[in-house]
């Protein structure tokens, strides 16, 4: 007999108040998990000034929207958000709770895994739904990449942490669900915050159509005033393998990669980029990968659709002109 | 006084190994590797780092003691070596083939190497973010879970100040500054800094100090035999493409060539 699955979001707020892409991918991953008869949705979420969020979530198949609504909650806190969901989770039998693979969720999960005893699966890349009685199979690389593991998780209580574009956003829902105030964390927390410093990020690169990415063989900040150019020409952003982050070539949310962000573009270029494991993990199910490396034998031609052989500083300016010539007539 | 930290490393074959280094063999669900060497893991190096520059500026009045933990079947003498000779006081090994047998999960792991520091002084552990092999960031946070000390996790900077440690945690587009007490527990990542080179006369001296082996037993650690996630499939990633090379009498022609190609075929 199929266990029924109980699949709780932990959802999480974008800048403006509104709830992420990601959460409404995994309000649609987790209603494809929950859909066996006898299963269900459910969603919590956490913040100060929330109610429209949460009644967002109701209308998106959440049968149950758990909020807890309070001005310590207002910035994510390890101890205060600890304490609401340990509380609400601890007597729960069995579920499958799914957070965004996500700065918060990197960093709550595993305390609420550890405390509660449950086995976790981070970053996945896909959930299947797997055998009756055994639950999903996780998904997820090992070894940088090159290797992808199935896991299942052997305790009642699963958890998961889930990168962005594994679920799509859900259809309308048939009716709304209840949403259920949750208490307030009442213990001052340990680890306190002295202040954020934080610039807009612009553009979000996870949300762009063609992403212009350079690498170590950029040489230095001018080289991606180049990739700059011909991501305006197309309406892109630029973005970056790690090296040129580190060495502060351009800010280090530009870095493409497992420790990164994950893209999927329509377009992505890899300029000057060998094609590391690390990187490719968060970039490989772009539509078209084109590749210019001056190193013939580099990998990434080998996991690219098309490639030019060079040294980008010519390479480059010269597909750029070509190609606005096109984009013009 | 003086204060007591704890670096967990972690060895793990070369990250940055070429792809096909790593073989996949699905049917023992492991992954194989070829010809490359163990090396601290990445992160863990940075920890390693971010404890050397606290013991550094606390000078000679309140001593730092470093105790780097490194756990796994074979142990790797130049990653040792290097570890003491860049500043660690003592290193202790748990060291047991068992190890081995099965990859371990984050529970087990977290559950053993917790055990091991209850038997050892601290005031602050350091892990790295996350280990190379298992890209999984479970263990650090599991050990303060498991031992009821308050963690803070990516860390690109790390001080202790009045008893408290205080930590620039990287988020997206910037940082945050928090402060916990101590004992506590930090994940550390890159942006924190690279392992400084050993000295010669260091890497000398460190050939003399005694490292502590420690067995399973020791630590009461059954290998759980189970853990509470278990690998059920291995798969190679399926990432190879057919790439049109395009080609040109000169770097500037194949950029065109390519632009060309692009358009003929609608991808732009
Ligand atoms: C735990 C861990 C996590 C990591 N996470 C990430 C991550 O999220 N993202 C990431 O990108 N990396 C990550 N890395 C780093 C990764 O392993 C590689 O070191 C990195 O991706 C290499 O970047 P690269 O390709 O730009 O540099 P390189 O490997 O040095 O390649 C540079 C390329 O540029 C080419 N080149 C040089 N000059 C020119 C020129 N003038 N014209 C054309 N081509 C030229 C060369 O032929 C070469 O192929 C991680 C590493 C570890 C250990
Ligand atoms: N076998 C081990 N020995 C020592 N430290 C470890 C071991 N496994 C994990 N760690 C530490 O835990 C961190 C996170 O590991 P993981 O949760 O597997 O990504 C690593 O960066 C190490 O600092």
């Amino acid at each position: 007999m199929a266990v029924s699955e109980r699949v709780i979001v932990f959802a999480e707020l974008a800048e403006g108040g509104g709830l992420t892409k990601l959460t409404l991918e995994l309000m649609g991953l987790g209603a494809g998990l929950a859909s066996e008869p006898g299963g269900e949705l459910e969603a919590v979420l956490l913040g100060e000034g929330i109610a429209a969020a949460a009644a967002e979530l109701a209308t998106l198949g959440a049968r149950t929207v758990y909020v807890a609504d309070h001005p310590s909650l207002s910035e994510y806190n390890p101890d205060t958000c600890m304490e609401v969901m340990e509380k609400l989770l601890r007597e729960e039998s069995a579920f499958t709770l799914l957070a965004g693979h996500t700065p918060t969720g990197q960093d709550l999960m595993p305390r609420l895994a550890f405390a509660l005893e449950a086995g976790l699966v981070t970053d996945c890349v896909d959930i299947e739904p797997g055998s009756p009685g055994e639950g999903p199979v996780f998904v997820k690389p090992v070894f940088g990449g090159n290797a992808l593991a199935s896991q299942v998780v052997k305790t009642p209580q699963r958890m998961a942490t889930v990168r962005a574009r594994v679920g799509s956003a859900p259809g309308p829902a048939a009716g709304a669900g209840e949403v259920v105030a949750l208490d307030a964390p009442a213990a001052e927390p340990l680890v306190k915050s002295l202040g954020r410093t934080t610039e807009d990020r612009g553009v979000k690169l996870e949300d762009c159509r063609v992403v212009v990415a350079g690498g170590r063989g950029m040489g230095g900040a001018e080289g991606f005033h180049a990739l700059e150019e011909l991501a305006a020409l197309l309406g892109g952003a630029v973005g970056a393998s790690r090296p040129p982050c580190d060495s502060g070539w351009i800010p280090s949310t530009a870095q493409v990669g497992i420790t990164g962000t994950i893209v999927a573009p329509d377009i992505y270029f890899a300029v000057a980029i060998s094609g590391s494991s690390q990187h490719l993990s968060g970039m490989s199910e772009s539509g078209k990968i084109i590749a210019v490396n001056q190193d013939p034998e580099a990998y990434i031609f080998k996991v690219s659709d098309y490639g030019a052989v060079g040294d980008w500083k010519q390479v480059l300016p010269a597909f750029t002109e070509a190609l606005r010539g096109y984009l013009d007539s | 006084m003086g204060l007591n930290i704890i670096v967990c490393m972690k060895l793990v074959p070369d990250p940055e190994g070429p792809a096909d280094s790593f073989e996949v063999d699905a049917e023992n669900k492991r992954v194989v590797v070829h010809g490359l060497p163990p090396v601290a893991n990445p992160y863990d190096e940075n920890a390693l780092e971010a404890a050397i520059r606290i013991k550094e500026s606390a000078g000679g009045t309140d001593p730092v003691k470093i105790t780097v933990l490194i756990m796994g079947k074979t142990m790797s003498k130049a990653v040792i070596l290097k570890a003491v000779a860049t500043g660690a006081d003592r290193a202790v090994l748990i060291e047991d083939d068992q190890l081995d047998a099965q990859p371990l999960d984050s529970h087990t792991t977290a559950t053993l190497l917790a055990a091991a520091v209850r038997g050892l002084e601290y005031d602050l552990i350091l892990t790295g973010r996350q280990a190379a092999d298992t890209n999984s960031g479970q263990v650090g946070c599991g050990i303060a879970q498991l031992l009821g000390i308050p963690a803070v996790t990516v860390a690109r900077k790390v001080e202790i100040i009045d008893g408290t440690v205080r930590v620039e945690r990287v988020l997206p587009g910037g940082y945050e500054v928090v402060e916990a007490p101590l004992p506590a527990l930090v994940t550390v990542s890159h942006e924190s800094g690279d392992l400084r080179y050993p000295a010669l006369a260091a890497i000398k001296a460190a050939k003399q100090l005694p490292r502590d082996v420690v067995s399973l037993a020791e630590l009461n650690g059954e290998l759980a035999s189970s853990g509470l996630v278990e690998r059920v499939a291995l798969a190679a990633p399926s990432r190879e493409r057919a790439c049109a090379v395009v080609a040109g009498e000169t770097p500037g022609e194949a950029g065109r060539n390519l632009a060309q190609r692009m358009h003929a075929d609608r991808v732009i």
